[in-house]
């Protein structure tokens, strides 16, 4: 496995967050979070996210074709020598090198992210648990976006209610 | 991974393209950069229609989920100050971080472990592949240690990665 949709996060946020400055840390952690419960690819859906905020349903349609269109061409020209990609020795090699680059941008990305999301003791039992669980089970993200959403609403309205700062 | 039992029903009913063809096209799809559902949708539309079957077919992948996103994105810029949408993101980012932690997981399972059939807290440390570890702890430095290195594109430690790859053989 490259690393698929998440393998795009590091490279997203460098050119999305830190270079264009379109959106900031935060609002990137909430489009991950939305593209997770939605169906359809991360990427994809973080991108139409990204596009729609910038420049409305035009850009939202745009944005998505921009993410598509070099896994179009690259599929398209392998597809092509697929016989001689797949017995390469080499390609085998380097992508075993990539996957390992990979892990430590996606890890970089999830540092970065987990910086602006936890920010308090309920977030980091609210992370911990999410990802045991998903490391462990089958449960699909669906699910724990929605549990992990009530149990935020429920956390702040306590709050609220013990009358601490919000 | 959750269009292949949808793709692999089409090609029994359809006839477009053998199992064992369908099997060549998620081994390629995995191992080339992208999204691995569009990677899908590209291979079996190129194999079925040539490049318009690709094009078409990849743009039927992701049109669902642009609809539904721009849905969203309409509904949360009229809701955005709500109080309870607000909460509700308060306890969805740290479960979307951790959803991405579980992902960087997965691939490292592979990336840094040698092949195996069942990984535990055991028999782990048996598994690890030094070499693998070794230069991902060399990246991380990098790429967050080091001034000006650390600023690089990440695109540019994906192709030192590959040269090393090919070099190390890991």
């Amino acid at each position: 496995m490259f690393g698929g949709g998440y393998a795009m996060l590091p490279i997203l946020q460098r050119e999305i967050v830190e270079n264009k400055k379109w959106v900031s840390d935060q609002e990137i952690a909430d489009y991950y979070a939305i593209g997770q419960c939605t169906p359809g690819i991360i990427a994809v859906n973080t991108a139409t996210f990204i596009g729609y905020k910038k420049r409305g349903v035009i850009g939202g349609i745009f944005a998505t074709l921009g993410v598509i269109s070099p896994s179009l061409l690259i599929i398209m020209t392998l597809a092509k020598i697929i016989s001689r990609f797949e017995n390469s020795e080499v390609v085998v090699n380097a992508f075993k090198g990539i996957r390992i680059a990979v892990v430590v941008l996606i890890l970089n990305a999830v540092i970065k992210i987990g910086k602006s999301s936890i920010v308090d003791k309920a977030t980091f039992g609210i992370f911990l648990c999410v990802l045991i669980l998903a490391i462990v089970s089958n449960i699909s993200p669906v699910v724990f976006v929605l549990i992990a959403a009530t149990a935020g609403i429920l956390i702040q309205s306590l709050r609220i209610r013990k009358g601490g700062k919000k | 991974m959750a269009t292949l039992p949808f793709l692999s029903d089409i090609g029994q009913t359809m006839h477009w393209y053998t199992q064992s063809q369908l099997a060549d096209m998620v081994a390629v799809s995995e191992s080339t950069p992208g999204p691995l559902g569009i990677n899908m949708a590209t291979y079996v539309g190129f194999r079925v229609g040539g490049v318009l079957g690709a094009i078409v077919s990849t743009l039927s992948e992701v049109l669902p989920s642009v609809i539904i996103i721009t849905l969203i994105a309409m509904a949360l810029k009229t809701f955005k100050d709500n109080q309870y949408v607000q909460d509700g993101f308060y306890g969805l980012r740290p479960a979307s971080t951790a959803l991405i932690a579980a992902a960087c997981c997965s691939v490292g399972e592979i990336a840094l472990f040698k092949p195996h059939r069942y990984l535990s807290i055991w028999n782990f440390i048996t598994f690890i592949n030094w070499k693998a570890v070794a230069f991902g702890v060399v990246i991380f430095t990098m790429t967050n240690r080091v001034p000006k290195v650390k600023k690089l594109h990440p695109i540019i430690f994906i192709a030192i990665a590959a040269v090393v790859g090919i070099i190390v053989k890991f």
